[in-house]
């Protein structure tokens, strides 16, 4: 593969990824032909329906699948090194330490057996071999960081004398304690109450602004994704279906997908209308067929459309050191407005298999 | 802790006793016997079986005979064996320490080996070892513990010679023979107990594994040791405690029968000789203390939730 040599590797490079479901009756591909890049830094949003993989997606970076599920071809690059493709052991190394995780439900995701104090402490004494009483210390300054109040007495505390509010900023705290270069927050805001939202965004983008880490944050809202992220990722039924940044995918979006999506926020401007969604519900895994995912819910389907599987056509932006062949890599490229739809290829986007 | 929490616990243990002490009394003098004839024997003629019932207090009507001996009992008076003539309280006494440490190393040897295993197959589950858990377990249900007792007196006592048999070292005399002397029948008592607690603690720990807290756990990077035998285990406990306390009781009555088979000088041969002579004091000394013990083990259990789930403490 020829990749140019003059940039700086990206934090995160997932080429290619494809994820196995094993069921009774058979194998199912959960995620196909994944291609994504988080830059230092940066925060990269992917959204999409409940069903299209997305937190499949962020489980299978720090290789926390459930048992059913494996990683069947494809590659995880992390800071130019190759992560493993199962093995718990060489997972531990990066988890907590490299790539911390915050997930959906703050009230499920803490131990309702140990104390704050006890969650807060053990990754640090861990990974950075903090003695007991450091390893309080660096969690009470990372409680004040995170806007919790009394974080002495906090320690003492169990998971349920807490609201949801303030244990998703315990998460947090405890994400952030080994200082790690990329967060992966899976739906940090869905169970929580809109107030409360909109001060975990807030200090999510403190946090980006003051230690430098990457983001990628997964969501189905796209007014949560639109006001954090950099670039933005559209996945259906297991694909990348666009990618670009938020203003290419928010001012121009090509994929029917994306448009239906966009039309479907509710704004103050759409009081009067009707608000549109659209029909029907992700295929499930058996009703994958060979052409463009897509096909059954978009009004422009066409005959191609049902018989074969779109290419990943690139429609502006520079976007180096792409893959060559079939488009495998277009979605990756950093800077590059990318989407697979037979449409786009129709209009003469950039056709990416000239490259 | 909730301190009014433990004294309404307090109290329904007492009643419990209480009711345990009234059954007994009433059940095992309805039951066919007369200690009067059991000392005296069959020969025995009326005059001699009546004088010696007077002298023993059992030709008073049963009211008369239940509230003299709670009046009693209330002050740690437990009356005098009829047959051994000793007061009960020493006939006890001399037998509770074989019985309780047989007791108690069968509970510390059931954790200690049931808890490894129960997290192994748990997380191997459906493999090998899971599957050869699962199958030992089954016959370890199955066998009781008398019949295993006596398979390793024949294996380590009498072929290998590895163990004395039937020759009880209290623990003052010496702690390491004693031990030797107690190990075969605590493993005999704790087969079927290590069982229960494995199959229980593999259920447990799985329903425990597909929550989110256990990801969590991973997703920090902690030794998959840490996550289970931390942050599984603690939530996975709260069923076992129950088990292992309410089999405490079960413990207790398997040593009666063991202590037979080891031929161990407890109170499970005081008791049965007891029921044999119809000596009520003994027998109803001994129900009281068993009884005592078991739901005072209940008691504890309940008060360990409250460490083992810290949202209890609050009710």
């Amino acid at each position: 593969m020829l990749s140019a040599p003059t940039e700086a590797p990206p934090l995160l490079d997932i080429r290619d990824l494809r994820v196995e479901l094993t069921t009774a009756r058979g194998r199912w591909p959960v995620l196909e032909g994944i291609d994504l890049r988080v830059e230092p830094g940066e925060t990269v949003g992917i959204v999409g329906e409940s069903g299209c993989g997305k937190s499949v997606l962020s489980l299978s970076l720090l290789g926390l699948l459930p048992p059913a599920m494996r990683i069947s071809e494809g590659e995880i690059r992390y800071e130019a090194g190759r992560l493993p493709r199962e093995g718990e052991e060489a997972f531990r190394r990066i988890r907590g330490r490299e790539i911390a995780m915050i997930f959906q439900d703050p009230m499920s995701s803490l131990n309702p057996a140990l104390t704050i104090g006890e969650q807060a402490t053990e990754m640090t004494r861990l990974h950075l071999k903090l003695t007991k009483r450091e390893a309080r210390e660096h969690a009470v300054s990372l409680f004040r960081k995170v806007g919790l109040p009394r974080p002495e007495a906090l320690l003492k505390e169990y998971p349920h004398q807490l609201s949801g509010g303030m244990l998703q900023r315990v998460m947090i705290a405890i994400a952030l304690s080994c200082a790690p270069k990329l967060l992966i927050a899976d739906e940090p805001t869905t169970a929580l109450d809109v107030t409360i939202q909109a001060q975990i965004l807030e200090l999510l983008k403190t946090i980006r602004e003051e230690d430098g880490t990457a983001i990628l944050l997964v969501s189905h809202d796209l007014g949560v994704i639109a006001d954090m992220c950099d670039r933005i990722a559209v996945m259906y039924a297991g694909q990348v279906v666009e990618v670009g940044t938020a203003e290419e995918l928010f001012d121009s979006p090509r994929h029917p997908y994306t448009q239906g999506l966009l039309q479907a926020v509710p704004t103050p401007a759409k009081k009067r209308e009707k608000l549109l969604s659209i029909p029907g519900t992700v295929p499930a895994l058996h009703e994958r067929g060979a052409g463009c995912r897509f096909h059954s819910r978009c009004a422009y389907a066409t005959e191609r459309c049902l018989l074969s599987a779109p290419p990943v056509v690139r429609v502006s932006g520079a976007g180096g050191g792409a893959g060559a062949g079939t488009g495998a890599g277009a979605l990756a490229a950093t800077g590059a407005h990318a989407v697979r739809c037979w449409l786009a290829a129709e209009e003469g986007g950039l056709p990416h298999a000239a490259g | 802790m909730n301190l009014a929490y433990a004294a309404r616990r307090f109290v329904t243990l007492l009643l419990t006793v209480f009711f345990v002490i009234l059954v007994t009394f009433f059940a095992f003098r309805i039951i066919p016997g007369n200690p009067a004839l059991a000392i005296l024997g069959t020969e025995a003629t009326p005059e001699q079986i009546q004088e010696l019932e007077a002298k023993l207090g059992t030709d008073l009507p049963l009211g008369e005979q239940f509230l003299h001996w709670i009046g009693g009992a209330a002050a740690f008076d437990f009356g005098d064996s009829l047959r051994y003539s000793e007061p009960v309280l020493d006939l006890i006494g001399a037998r509770l320490p074989v019985t309780f440490s047989l007791a108690l190393l069968a509970l510390a040897i059931t954790v200690l080996v049931a808890v490894p295993l129960g997290i192994a197959a748990a997380r191997r589950r459906g493999k090998a070892l899971d599957l050869i858990i699962s199958a030992v377990t089954q016959i370890g249900l199955a066998i009781p513990s008398f019949w295993s007792g006596i398979v390793l007196v024949l294996v380590f006592g009498v072929m290998l010679k590895w163990f004395s048999v039937s020759h009880y070292v209290p623990w003052s005399e010496n702690a390491w023979l004693s031990l030797r002397s107690l190990l075969l029948p605590a493993v005999a008592l704790s087969i079927p107990q290590i069982a229960i607690v494995v199959r229980y603690l593999r259920t447990t720990m799985l329903e425990q594994l597909h929550l989110e807290y256990v990801r969590t756990a991973r997703s920090k990077g902690l030794r998959p040791s840490t996550v289970y035998y931390k942050h599984v285990l603690k939530n996975a406990l709260i069923p076992v405690v129950t088990v292992v306390g309410m089999n405490f009781g079960e413990i207790l009555a398997g040593s009666l029968v063991i202590e037979q088979v080891f031929t161990l000088p407890g109170l499970g041969r005081l008791l049965i000789t007891a029921i044999g002579n119809r000596d009520y004091p003994l027998v109803q000394g001994l129900v009281l203390l068993v009884a005592s013990i078991v739901i005072f083990v209940n008691f504890v259990v309940d008060l360990s939730y409250a460490w083992l789930n810290p949202k209890i403490r609050l009710r």
